[in-house]
């Protein structure tokens, strides 16, 4: 039965974003956009997640955080990136402190363009992610290993801390 | 007089009843905020795709605390239901709700502990209005037995107000409903990490769902036995308090869990006492 379709928990980390995308992420689970009418609960709690959201650019300092919250997920999981600096660091892309787009640490299965996302499409990035959840449980059901691309960077902490 | 087939109907009705309201729950909840909310199968929807996942544990012990938690709050409402010793119900309730605490304070994380500590504070706020009720309800029938507390003729809310009412203070405790809700909290409430349920996940997570659909029930059936002598005031009086736990949940904010045991005791207590007391009286007179 595919009730992970009808009952997906996300948990939204925000990796330097400036705060827009955020915004438009809060505004879908408001009375206007009330995405909780899919079953969709914003958990705050890796262990209780099923799709990882990420907004802004990844840094230096918080990779270690996102490979983290990301290992903390039990399976099946999927990734969606959330405005055009998650997919692939947008204007901050050449920065000293930026690693670059969330798929240089973690696996992205659904990359959502926009500066900033509207709600209408982070709700779009996020049903297309529950097919995609649901092939990655039947996968697993069938015993089935899909390939997973691997992280562009080793996301290892440095000892003595960054 | 236990009757086995009272506690086989709960142990498999109480799940879907209390699944369902839940689900309510969840939709009286967004209606009242101005949402659509989710279907009212929901609750189902969740557990069913929290059984869907990866059984992760963060040690071998944990499996043992839920299970435990699962079986002995399945166990004080089938005591309940078969008409048992209402003592035992209240001792057999903490018995699983200590399980669930140990559960929380078996995973290493700051998290979790300050989930179980909290926890543990609730059910510190709650114990003795459930003692005093069970004691209270002895005072007038003359019996612990629920199935002789069911046949007692007269609606025992009439003789045990403050009793009641310090029962329905500590219920909103036990429904985990605002602004009691400090250990952990369900649905649409924002948390930072999930109070004690923090470090279960998967099949675990939905074990505890599943048994608070059964300790749902029970407390509902706690609530009836106030009213037992006319049942059709029964329903009508569980669906209110139902509904009026709901209201509460909505248009109140959280409190520090300093008032909650405070006020907890100081208000539950006095009304019990008082209760107990001027009962006394009429019982001697």
């Amino acid at each position: 039965m595919a009730y992970l379709q009808k009952s997906p928990w996300l948990i939204h980390y925000d990796a330097s974003s400036c705060n827009g995308c955020d915004i438009e992420i809060l505004a879908c689970l408001t009375p206007m956009y009330d995405v909780e009418r899919f079953g969709i609960i914003n958990t705050g709690n890796p262990k209780h997640a099923d799709i990882f959201v990420v907004t802004g650019s990844v840094n230096e300092r918080n990779k270690y955080v996102i490979k983290n919250i990301y290992d903390q997920m039990p399976d099946p999981k999927v990734v969606v990136a959330v405005g055009v600096c998650a997919t692939s660091g947008g204007v901050f892309r050449e920065c000293y402190n930026v690693s670059g787009g969330v798929d240089m640490i973690i696996p992205v299965d659904v990359y959502v363009p926009g500066c900033a996302a509207r709600p209408e499409s982070i709700i779009d990035g996020i049903v297309k992610a529950l097919g995609i959840l649901e092939e990655k449980r039947t996968a697993a059901v069938m015993g089935v290993t899909r390939e997973q691309p691997a992280p562009a960077a080793p996301a290892e902490k440095p000892a003595g801390g960054a | 007089m236990i009757s086995l087939v009272y506690a086989v109907i709960f142990i498999l009705l109480a799940p879907v009843i209390g699944g369902l309201l839940s689900g309510i729950d969840r939709k009286v909840t967004a209606h009242m905020q101005g949402r659509v909310g989710p279907s009212i199968f929901q609750p189902f929807y969740d557990v069913g795709k929290l059984f869907e996942k990866d059984p992760a544990e963060v040690n071998g012990t944990q499996r043992f605390y839920v299970i435990s938690y699962f079986v002995f709050a399945v166990f004080t409402g089938a005591l309940f239901f078969a008409g048992g010793d209402l003592l035992l119900v209240v001792f057999a309730l903490t018995l699983a709700e200590v399980f669930l605490v140990l559960g929380a304070y078996a995973a290493y994380s700051p998290y979790s502990h300050v989930g179980a500590e909290r926890e543990l504070l609730q059910v510190m706020a709650y114990e003795p209005i459930m003692i005093l009720s069970a004691v209270g309800i002895y005072m007038v029938t003359g019996s612990f037995a629920v199935s002789d507390i069911l046949a007692y003729p007269m609606l025992l809310v009439i003789l045990l107000p403050g009793l009641f009412l310090g029962f329905l203070y500590a219920l909103t405790i036990k429904l985990r409903k605002s602004p009691f809700d400090i250990s952990t909290s369900h649905h649409a409430h924002q948390e930072i990490v999930k109070g004690v349920t923090t470090e279960f996940s998967g099949p675990n997570l939905g074990f505890i769902e599943v048994t608070h659909w059964y300790e749902l029930v029970f407390l509902l059936g706690f609530t009836y036995l106030f009213f037992a002598a006319n049942w059709i005031v029964g329903i009508i009086a569980v669906i209110i308090v139902f509904l009026l736990e709901l209201f509460i949940d909505n248009t109140n904010a959280r409190v520090k869990w300093q008032l909650a045991v405070k006020s907890t005791w100081a208000i539950t207590l006095l009304v019990a006492i008082v209760n107990l007391a001027v009962l006394a009286c009429v019982v001697v007179v």
